[in-house]
Parts: structure tokens; sequence; C-alpha cells
């Protein structure tokens, strides 16, 4: 068999060019289909991450698609801050197991900057590598990437950035001390910078202008203080039908529940998806439809050769498994190829969002669905090859001994 | 290799008249030319005596074995073990060097190729060092001995030439045939010379181990002078 396989190589590869272009369409089919396939499940499993028990983010009135973002992923600015006072009314109601609030606004290079508390470390099961939690003020607590992009260590300080994004002013005089550094959790809270709410309250009031002495600000009356957003996970499930309505009653507040937000979004995102896997589609008929006619062609120009294995003593099934052969041969490259640039462009793609502090993509994530892959590459090989080969092994040896015409 | 057959005919679907073949038989040993002009009839003997056709009717046996008998699978097996074959258009295949086209009949057979015995049957049949170039370049002699190669490749018993001078110059004609009674004498094999070229039957007029099968005549006999 091995020498049958190494005659079908060549025979291939007799023809360069029309190779190179049925392979080049098999391996970009596989590989749009590979991409789609490793990019939908690793946002999905992202996704899914990060939400890590949380039943519903409360905000500012808005967008609850915006609370979502801001609030669980990171990706959005808020839609504004909410009374800190409501924290205290929500961890009163009976259907709420655990409220963790979360003040935001400034950044370092980007990442996040959350005030909090650690209940938040134990939302997402995150543990510390190096150092301890803060204590009080102006200590923070680095994520794993941060600590890793940055190069912060323990003990060092920094600035954090108004705003967001990489352009904010810096807060000269409002230095941070880094006290811990946790471990990777694959989670969004590798890319955040934790403090305190009390961090992010000096600051912004000293940015503001509103500088006290520390004790004043310590005196100063709760019900005037803000957070940006509560997270929220239930006690019951019962909470899910009631607790939203409540929020969304009140004066200023928006409940925003994740699952729901998610799965809006993963619908719009699976818009995207839909087309590119249409489009990969698209690609891999194109390239059987290729590999078709290439082949019914071979078995045409090469017909005299094949007629001459059967002269030689080949059984008509083994011609017609030398034409499959070629086919096969063309989807095993093409699903190592394919495999291959699918996990590149994931890779690729995730670099360039890390950059944005955005999703994590890896191209070293596996889906389980890719071993369909080399199978549909090999349905693919069969219906492309099916008919040529059939045509060997119908083909009239006795042609051969005809004179020419 | 013996052969023998009686009774011979063959009618192909699709209509026509079936062609019948004079009863015939070649002893151990010797060879024969098949003479005949175009739509005598030759290749259908030929593809008869290869097992790729069966007869209507009569029997035809090669060494004693009935094709007929066998099965189909048989019959390629047999063709591949016994009969070496060297068509009028040589069918090398253009895609594959020299030594890959001496490949083909173990390849075909389901064997394991023989490297070894390609370079050996290159090197008596004066072709040595040609063995990774494409048949594209070669000379149209060169191209006739690796043909006749890759027939002696499974060491046949049988040898079938069909139309071995056909578009060769005087020269080259009698070369060629030299070059088959040469090989069949040193490998011990029959030769079946199939043509309706009159310069392949001079040289061989007279010569006690060849038998003549007229197919446009009907007749068998020896070769004429």
């Amino acid at each position: 068999m091995s020498a049958l396989i190494r005659l079908a190589w060549r025979y291939q590869w007799a023809q360069p060019l029309t190779a190179g272009l049925n392979l080049l369409l098999l391996s970009l089919g596989l590989a749009a289909i590979s991409f789609v396939l490793l990019v939908s499940e690793q946002i999905e499993a992202g996704v899914r991450r990060d939400l890590a028990g949380i039943d519903l983010v409360v905000g500012a009135k808005g967008s609850p698609m915006q609370i979502m973002l801001s609030g669980v992923f990171h990706l959005d600015v808020p839609t504004g801050n909410i009374p800190l006072a409501t924290l205290k009314t929500l961890r009163a109601q009976p259907l709420v197991a655990r409220a963790v609030p979360l003040s935001l606004g400034d950044s370092l290079r980007g990442f996040r900057i959350v005030g909090t508390e650690r209940s938040y470390l134990d939302l997402y099961g995150a543990s510390l590598a190096h150092g301890q939690a803060w204590t009080g003020p102006m200590q923070a607590v680095l994520g794993a990437e941060v600590a890793q992009r940055t190069g912060l260590g323990l003990g060092a300080s920094f600035a954090g950035s108004h705003g967001l994004g990489e352009q904010g002013d810096a807060h000269e005089g409002s230095g941070y001390i880094v006290t811990g550094i946790l471990k990777p959790t694959g989670t969004v809270i590798d890319r955040l910078v934790l403090t305190d709410l009390a961090s992010v309250w000096q600051v912004h009031e000293a940015h503001h202008g509103e500088a006290h002495e520390a004790h004043e600000a310590e005196d100063r009356d709760e019900a005037q203080r803000e957070v940006t957003l509560i997270l929220l996970s239930y006690r019951s499930p019962l909470a899910a039908i009631s607790l939203p309505r409540w929020v969304n009653a009140q004066p200023g507040l928006q409940a925003a529940a994740p699952a729901l937000e998610t799965a809006r979004l993963l619908r719009m995102v699976g818009a995207g998806t839909e087309v590119l896997r249409g489009f990969a589609w698209v690609l891999l008929l194109a390239a059987g439809l290729s590999v078709f006619v290439a082949l019914l062609n071979a078995v045409r120009a090469r017909q005299a050769d094949l007629a001459m294995m059967r002269m030689l003593g080949a059984p008509p099934w083994r011609v017609a498994v030398l034409v499959g052969l070629e086919a096969a041969i063309l989807a095993a490259l093409a699903c190592v190829i394919g495999l291959g640039l699918g996990h590149g462009l994931c890779e690729i793609l995730g670099w360039v969002l890390a950059e944005r502090q955005s999703l994590r993509l890896s191209g070293a994530w596996f889906s389980s669905w890719e071993w369909s892959l080399p199978l549909l590459a090999a349905a693919l090989a069969l219906l492309a090859s099916a008919w040529p080969a059939w045509r060997a092994y119908r083909l009239d040896v006795s042609e051969l001994l005809q004179a020419p015409r | 290799m013996s052969i023998q057959w009686s009774g011979l005919s063959h009618y192909y679907a699709g209509g026509g008249s079936p062609v019948v073949f004079p009863d015939f038989s070649l002893p151990t040993g010797r060879h024969l030319l098949l003479r005949g002009p175009s739509g005598s009839g030759k290749s259908t003997l030929l593809a008869l005596m290869a097992g790729l056709l069966t007869p209507s009717a009569g029997r035809i046996q090669m060494a004693g074995t009935e094709l007929s008998t066998l099965s189909a699978r048989q019959r390629d097996a047999w063709r591949g073990a016994q009969l070496g074959f060297v068509p009028q258009r040589l069918h090398l295949s253009a895609s594959l060097s020299v030594l890959d086209n001496l490949a083909l009949p173990f390849i075909s057979a389901g064997l394991p190729p023989q490297p070894e015995r390609a370079l050996a049957l290159l090197q008596q049949l004066g072709l040595q060092g040609l063995g990774a170039r494409l048949p594209h370049q070669l000379s149209v002699g060169q191209a006739q001995r690796v043909a006749l190669a890759r027939a002696l490749m499974r060491q046949p018993a049988l040898l079938l030439a069909d139309e071995p001078s056909a578009s060769l110059d005087d020269a080259h004609a009698q070369q060629v045939l030299h070059l088959l009674l040469e090989v069949a004498a040193a490998q011990g094999v029959s030769l079946i010379l199939a043509t309706h070229d009159g310069r392949l039957v001079q040289p061989l007029a007279g010569r006690a181990d060849w038998s003549l099968l007229d197919l446009a005549a009907g007749r068998a006999g020896e070769v004429p002078a």
C-alpha cells in the first residue's frame, strides 16, 4: 500500500499548479472552519468563565448590554455611578446571596483599576501568587497578566490614569503600592488591577479638587459615596423573576442579567460567525469541485497509464484506489495545513486582542469538534474522487491494444 | 509457455459479426508471429490471451491453464505474473521516472517494488544511468528499451509485443526486432509478435523456433521465406 501511496503522491504532484491550487482551496476552507470553531468556542468559554456565578449586574440607568460589558467583561464604559447605599439595600434583600461592589474610572496602561471588596476574588476563585491582598487604601493587587505585561512587582508603586483607555491623564501624587499578584485564572480578573473602594474614592476626590485630610474623608457621609456597579449572586432561582424587576423600579438603577445579555451578544457575534462559516463552506465546496474536475481530467489524461497498470496485473479496485488516494493525499495535507492555519490565525488574533486588553484567544486551544475536520476532509475527498475512481475502475483495458487513432 | 485454443471466437456487445480464430497450438519454447491487417482480430486475440476478454465461444489454454475458468481477480494476477506486454505506443507514464515506471508491474500487483531488479535490467538493456530520467528525456530507442524492461520486470513466461515496429524507420525496426529476440533468448521467455509490418517477417523466415499465424488468411504454419 505504501508503494501505491507513493505512486499517488507522484501522480498528484505531476501537475503541481493544479495540485497546489486544490490544496490551497481545501486548506483555506478547512482553516476557515477551524478558525470559526476555535474563536466561537473560546469566546463562549471565556464568557462562561467570566460570568462566574454573576446572576445580575446593577448599574446606573442605561443600556443593560453596556452594564454587562463594563461590569462583567470590562470591555465597555459604565453607564454611570449609583449610590453606595444601594449596596446595603441589596444586601438586605433575602434573595441576594452575594453583592460585590465595583468602582471603575481609572486604569493602568490600559488595564482597569477596579475598586472592590475581597469577595470579588472569591467570585473568580482567584488566589495570590505573591504578596497579600490590600489592607487599606492605595494598595493594589495585580492580575497575573497585568503583572506580566507591566513588569510591576511587589512593593512597586504606580499612578493610575484617569479614564479607562490608555490616554487618560495620570493622577499625579496618587500612588498605589503593589501588595499582591494573583495567580493566573484564565478569567477577566487576570487583566485587572484590584484595590479597595476607598482608593478609588480617594483618587477621584483628589482629581476633582476635593482633596481633604484623610480623617475628613473617612468622616464623609457614606450616603454621598458612589460605586459604579454591583454584581449580584442569587440565593434562589426565584430571584431571577422578582429582583431585576425590583431593581429597574428603583430610580436611577438598571439591572442587567448577564445570562440574557451574553446570549444576545453571542447571537450578534453568531451572525458574523455564520457568515464566516458560510464562506468556509463555499470555499470547501469550490475546493471539492476543483478536486473533482482535476481528478476527472487526470483519469482522462492518464487513461493509458491506468490501463497499463491493469495490463500489468492490477485489479480494477487497485486502480480506483490509486485515484482515491490522490484525493486522500490532498485532503490529508489540507487537513494539516488548514488546522495549522486555523490555529495560527487564532493565535495572531489573540495577540492583537491582547494588545487591546480585550478578549482572550489562544491558538493552543483545541476544540472538541476539530476531530470532525479530518472526517470532513475525508468525506470531501471521497465525494470528489468517487466518480473519477469509478471511471478508472471501469476502464476498458483492451483500448491499449488498439491501433493509435 | 504453451498456448492452445480451439473453436475460439469473440463478438463484441453492440453488434457486428463475431471474430473467429483458427484452432492453434504453440508448444513451449516456440515463438509466434501473429500477422494480419488492421481489423483482422489481432488485438482481440491478444486481449483473449491476456485474459482481458473472455471468449464468446471456444477454449483458450495458456500454459495448461484455461483462462475462462479463472475469476477476474485470478486472471489479473495471472496476467501480472506470467505476461509481459510491450504496447505499440509504449505507454510509459510521462509523470514517472524510468525507475518508477519499472516499479509499476510490482505496484500494480500489490507487491513491493524491486529497484535492484530494475537497475539490473537497465544495465542489461544498455540504459544504465537513465533511471532518474522522465520518459520525455529519452530517445525513441531508449523509450522502447524501457518499455521492454518494464515488461520483463516480473520475469514473465510470455512476452507480448504489439506492433513493435510501428512508426519506426527500417533501421530502428530491425533494432527493435533484434532486441526482442535477444531478450527472449536471454530471459527464456516465449515471444508473441503481433504485427502487420512485413519488415519483421523476413528476418524470422525459416526459423525453426517461430510459428506464424496469419489471421487474414486464417492459417497457421512456419514463417515463410
